[in-house]
């Protein structure tokens, strides 16, 4: 008798199914079906789980164990609120990454009646309060607290700041019924972040309250554990490829690089430290499995914006194509997100923008080496972290799957010598993830990590690269 | 309670840390609590930390000779921020060429500074100094110079 794993995706787009047989360590199949999320998101999950069931056989689906992650409905929605925009406000927006979220908004300082209006619109989640670190400043956070408790708001609130408002805070909270959840400082002092217990917090009460919110309380009774936000599974998923589990070495730091319609995703993992004696580091750590979400960078919704970073001069030369055809195919994808490219020409643009997007994504998530001359001679500073030295490179997205040349866009990815400055990795190889499997892992490593990591490094295919790249 | 907190660093593009560790040492081992930048520090990276651990002193240091350069504004920036009572000491080797310590000292408080450490100054100066300015501080604090 077979031991069954259904590993379910329900995004935007599609709803994803990956059955696992647990004895054999392997994938039996995926499936997808439209997401129904305006009717009844059961719906589509019947739809691509009929299809399943017939290739697995009806005995070993229904004895299954099933495991869920979600995007549908917009995602998990968040925004952060902080003192220093660069400090506790900047730990916040990395807590909320990384916990898979889609940082809609951030706030800092006192908050004003207007901020508190500006929230309300936001249309989010979860809200994530933050300031001072422990032990210092008081005032911003209990302001923004009672701020928060005298409006109409009634979103959860997780509250990660100065310890020693825990009190207060909760009292400003419970006076008005709302429901705020304490946890740890994610900035305890000034160099340190601590943005696990707030990710955690943020995980339950999306387990608890957000399932519902979202329609999908049916859902609930027939899975039987688990419900991530679908970009929090891919994170972990992540850690345990680059980590390994006991029994089996993981691949070493690695990054991943997600292109959607809508925007470009980066993880990493890695501690990004100095890869060189003369760089010093600033600003404030970084989380070792880092996530940043480009919301301009998208090649459907967005293509017009990766066009005007890129400059539709540029754009058109680097093609050798005339700026109308350009524009024009741009304006047909940005209204009708579902077009495919036929001719040579629109699949060459549809290249170069996966190409932009995931130059500038990257470009934004590594660190950036800043020049210093000293009596000592030349020296770095690095804000962020240093990923040069990272070996592999994960892609995934339909850009990337599709492509005839998935190669030239992960070398976009890579470093440059014409942006020294910019620390990408400098040899890295490149992996083809065209099954989605990296969530399905994030997913199936809670409960048994060393099947996993097998299924994840057997599903990833090497792309091989082009004569003349490094 | 106690005013203890401390943010201090090097100012500027000065890679000198061995001061920086024995003073964040020193400070550690009279009872501050001490928010270490490190070296190559803007000003604003000085004020934002204070500002999160609502500090009371921001101790700046300097070893290379450019430190008029980097501290110009400094006082009026932490004022602008709102840290316009939280005490501001630097000290090092602040200036290159021959000055009188008077002329040094003179020049640093008129920028803002509430005290002026020289190279002949030890870390008991330092800790002497905050005894003074943090425990009389709710009384004297537009004193201090």
């Amino acid at each position: 008798m077979k031991q069954v794993i259904l590993l379910i995706d329900f995004g935007s787009t599609y709803t994803k199914v990956t059955a696992v047989d647990v004895t054999q360590q392997e994938v039996m199949a995926t499936e997808k079906s439209p997401t129904t999320i305006s009717t009844n998101v059961t719906e589509g999950l019947n739809n691509a789980l009929d299809n399943l069931g017939k290739i697995i056989g009806k005995d070993a689906f229904a004895k299954a164990s099933k495991v869920a992650s979600s995007s549908a409905a917009g995602g998990l929605r968040m925004d952060a609120i902080g003192f220093v925009p660069q400090l506790t406000l900047e730990a916040a927006r990395m807590a909320v990454l990384n916990a898979g979220a889609k940082l809609i908004n951030c706030y800092s300082n006192k908050l004003l009646t207007e901020d508190i209006e500006s929230i309300g619109q936001d249309q989010i989640d979860i809200l994530l309060l933050v300031g001072g670190t422990d032990g210092g400043n008081e005032d911003v956070l209990v302001h923004n607290a009672k701020m928060l408790s005298n409006s109409d708001l009634s979103i959860p609130i997780v509250v990660a700041g100065n310890r020693n408002c825990k009190e207060i805070v909760l009292d400003i909270f419970s006076k008005n019924n709302k429901n705020a959840i304490v946890t740890d400082n994610v900035l305890p002092e000034v160099n340190v972040l601590n943005i696990e217990p707030a990710r955690n917090v943020i995980r339950n009460v999306f387990m608890k309250h957000i399932v519902h919110a979202k329609g999908m309380d049916e859902v609930k009774s027939y899975i039987d554990n688990v419900l991530l936000p679908t970009p929090a599974a891919i994170l972990n998923g992540a850690k345990l490829l680059a980590e390994g589990t006991e029994n089996e070495p993981g691949l070493g730091d690695l990054i991943i690089i997600d292109i959607g319609g809508a925007t470009t995703d980066v993880h990493s993992v890695s501690e990004g430290l100095p890869s060189r004696p003369n760089i010093v580091l600033k600003g404030i750590p970084e989380p070792r499995a880092k996530r940043t979400v480009e919301g301009d960078l998208g090649v459907r919704f967005n293509a017009k914006s990766i066009l005007e970073s890129v400059g539709l001069k540029k754009f058109s030369e680097d093609l050798g194509l005339s700026p109308d055809i350009v524009t024009d195919w741009i304006e047909k994808i940005t209204n009708e997100t579902e077009t495919v490219p036929q001719t040579l020409d629109e699949k060459r643009i549809d290249h170069h923008l996966a190409v932009n997007a995931v130059r500038i994504a990257v470009d934004r998530h590594v660190g950036r080496l800043k020049s210093h001359y000293t009596p000592m001679g030349e020296m770095f500073t690095l804000y962020g972290k240093d990923l040069t030295e990272v070996r592999t490179i994960i892609g995934t997205g339909g850009a990337l799957i599709h492509s005839q040349d998935p190669s030239s866009i992960f070398q976009a990815a890579c470093y440059s010598s014409k942006q020294p400055n910019l620390l990408k990795p400098k040899n890295a190889r490149f992996l083809l993830d065209s099954n989605y499997i990296l969530y399905a892992g994030g997913l199936l490593s809670e409960q048994w990590p060393d099947l996993a990591l097998q299924i994840m490094k057997k599903q990833l295919l090497e792309v091989k690269k082009l004569e003349g790249e490094s | 309670m106690k005013k203890n907190r401390i943010v201090m660093g090097v100012i500027g593009s000065d890679i000198h840390v061995v001061g920086n560790k024995i003073i964040h040492y020193a400070l550690r081992q009279a009872g501050y609590q001490v928010t270490n930048l490190g070296i190559f520090n803007s000003q604003e990276n000085f004020i934002n930390a204070a500002k999160e651990t609502n500090a009371d002193a921001i101790l700046v240091s300097s070893l290379y000779g450019h430190a008029e350069i980097d501290c110009e504004g400094m006082k009026q920036k932490c004022v602008e921020a709102g840290l316009g009572d939280v005490l501001l000491y630097v000290g090092g080797n602040l200036m290159v060429g021959k000055h009188s310590d008077e002329e040094i000292i003179t020049r640093f408080k008129g920028m803002g500074f509430d005290r002026v450490g020289l190279p002949t100054d030890m870390p008991e100066n330092i800790i002497a100094w905050l005894e003074e300015d943090l425990g009389g501080k709710s009384e004297t604090s537009n004193t201090a110079d």
